[in-house]
């Protein structure tokens, strides 16, 4: 059967890599800061988690760790954009790259296996019924407790802050915020979250890798472009929905793609190409630019 | 309270230094403005008023002299950290507002100028019912409208808005910089009664930066004339309430640059 086993291969890995697509919104949309880091990022939550969990780390932990590393990362790539003044775009491609090596260095190696180690998804693979249940209804979980607490943080006044950087910098600044640092901290959680997709994802497919997080922003960028494209979203809300949604949809694709004979090999050009598709019609429609990867705030 | 709500002691400022496009813009300026004072400043294109109103507000940092606000010196305070002196209108009016968040966040995050930022929620029961009060001043209708977007709003509106969200947290000082500029001529009036409403509702000690002479005379108790970099003409009370557009031509016609002659009319 044609499709048979796309649903849950679909929930798993939309939801699964759900965070990425919510951290790319949180710097491209809110912060309107075409954040690179993801790609290196990513890959770090899993070099962190996995390397731990080999040490003997609880996997919950190791988890955090990973998060947490991603956190340093994100915040990394702020201070070269806000106190080097390295151009944004750049400033994410250098930590990107540094994190290429750093990642190779936590390993120690280019790929850690987790397949004989305990991760987060052990108790739930001892359960009686197919593994991909829990897993989904745990990926769920976690991402709806994350949505949530970006869609209240975006609306504390701190939070909102934020998203004054992104809409009118001058304007927040001359109300008293250090854009410097918010900007610095909106990189710090959009990569946290990354991150996190990274340790989950390791420790789901059973591997780390340094290159698991190759294409990781063109393939979130899709989710986004295709969970606007759905839900058009003017709230905070509806954008934090419509990465979640676009995550999945994405998924979907990919999987229907796979199943009609598109090779593995083949998906990064596939992916590539929705992206300027999505983002290239409507400046040829309309003869203007409109296409930009990054919109001035949420 | 010191007398003296700002004093600009030798402020200097100059763009491009030892370079051909070298400009003095500001040269050792003295200026000092007291409490509850509301001074217009007028000077041609170039006179120094923009990088008078930014080295205040922190945009620029002099390259001599000092900043004094209420007996504090700020001059080598950060823009952000000035906020809770200073609140600042815009000529531009896209500049004063955010236009991809609602009308009551804008004000939420006018009200905590200066202030610390926490993680508590941003617009509250008790804030809301408080915006939609001061809103009504506006008489804009847009009390009834604290979700809306404030992008969706016209240049007049966002404009007013700019303004009221300055007394929402009341500053020592407030600065207008050329704040009716890009309106048409019906809107720029009603904001600039609007300014005055609120200028002396809260006895604020105010800035205005315009190009417009009559406007200049007009408003404020004050006028200050900047000529490349210093002030030229000072004038106020009763003396500044008699002077008229043709006088003060007629005194700095050669001075004054063709704009301001223009908009005078």
């Amino acid at each position: 059967m044609f499709f048979e086993g796309v649903l849950p291969i679909t929930l798993e890995q939309g939801l699964g890599y759900a965070l990425v697509a919510l951290g790319i919104a949180l710097t491209f949309r809110v912060l309107a800061f075409p954040d690179l880091t993801v790609d290196g990022s990513f890959p770090l939550g899993g070099a962190v988690c996995a390397r731990l969990i080999v040490e003997g780390v609880d996997p919950g932990l190791a988890s955090a760790c990973g998060m947490g590393a991603g956190f340093v990362a994100g915040c990394l790539t702020g201070v070269l954009n806000t106190k080097l003044k390295i151009n944004s775009l750049l400033a994410g491609i250098l930590m990107m790259t540094i994190l290429y090596s750093v990642n190779l260095r936590i390993m120690g190696r280019s790929n850690i296996p987790l397949l004989t180690e305990p991760t987060i998804f052990t108790p739930m693979e001892q359960m009686s019924v197919d593994r991909a249940i829990p897993v989904i209804i745990f990926f769920l979980a976690v991402v709806a407790v994350v949505k949530l607490a970006c869609d209240y943080f975006l609306h504390t006044e701190y939070g909102m802050a934020l998203r004054a950087t992104g809409d009118n910098e001058q304007m927040i600044r001359s109300l008293g915020v250090d854009t410097d640092k918010a900007t610095i901290l909106g990189l710090g959680i959009s990569n946290a979250l990354v991150a996190l997709s990274g340790t989950l994802i390791a420790q789901d497919q059973g591997f780390a890798d340094a290159g698991m997080g190759i294409g990781m922003i063109v393939a979130g960028l899709a989710s986004i472009i295709i969970g606007e494209g759905l839900l058009k979203p003017k709230s905070v809300f509806r954008l934090t929905l419509a990465a979640v949604l676009g995550s999945v949809v994405y998924r979907l694709i990919i999987v229907l793609g796979l199943r009609m004979g598109l090779a593995p090999t083949d998906l990064k050009l596939a992916t590539g190409l929705m992206v300027v598709l999505a983002l290239g019609i409507p400046s040829l429609k309309r003869g203007k630019s409109s296409g930009k990867i990054h919109m001035r705030g949420v | 309270m010191p007398l003296e709500m700002l004093v600009l002691k030798d402020v200097s400022k100059v763009f491009n230094p030892c370079t051909q496009d070298e400009k003095v813009a500001l040269n050792s300026l003295n200026l000092s403005v007291k409490d509850g004072d509301f001074v217009t400043i007028i000077g041609s294109n170039g006179a120094g008023k923009s990088t008078l109103l930014n080295c205040v507000a922190g945009t620029y940092r002099p390259d001599g002299g000092s900043v004094i606000i209420d007996g504090r010196d700020i001059t080598k305070s950060p823009e952000h950290r000035r906020a809770r002196y200073l609140a600042r209108v815009f000529q531009d009016p896209t500049l004063g507002t955010a236009a991809a968040m609602t009308i009551e966040e804008n004000l939420s995050l006018a009200e905590l100028r200066g202030r610390k930022r926490g993680l508590g929620p941003g617009v509250t029961k008790k804030r809301r019912a408080r915006y939609r009060e001061v809103l009504k001043v506006l008489e804009l209708g847009l009390e009834d409208r604290l979700r809306d977007r404030v992008g969706l709003l016209s240049g007049g509106q966002r404009q007013s808005l700019a303004l009221l969200m300055t007394t929402l947290s009341l500053p020592r000082l407030l600065l207008l910089d050329e704040h009716t500029a890009a309106l048409d001529p019906r809107t720029a009036d009603k904001v600039m009664t609007l300014t005055d409403h609120v200028v002396e509702e809260n006895r604020l000690t105010t800035l205005m930066v315009t190009h417009n002479m009559n406007q200049a005379l007009k408003h404020g108790n004050r006028m200050i004339m900047l000529h490349q970099g210093q002030v030229r003409m000072d004038v106020s009370g009763e003396e500044k309430q008699k002077l008229t557009v043709r006088e003060v031509v007629a005194k700095f016609g050669t001075t004054l640059k063709d704009e301001t002659l223009l908009s005078a009319g």
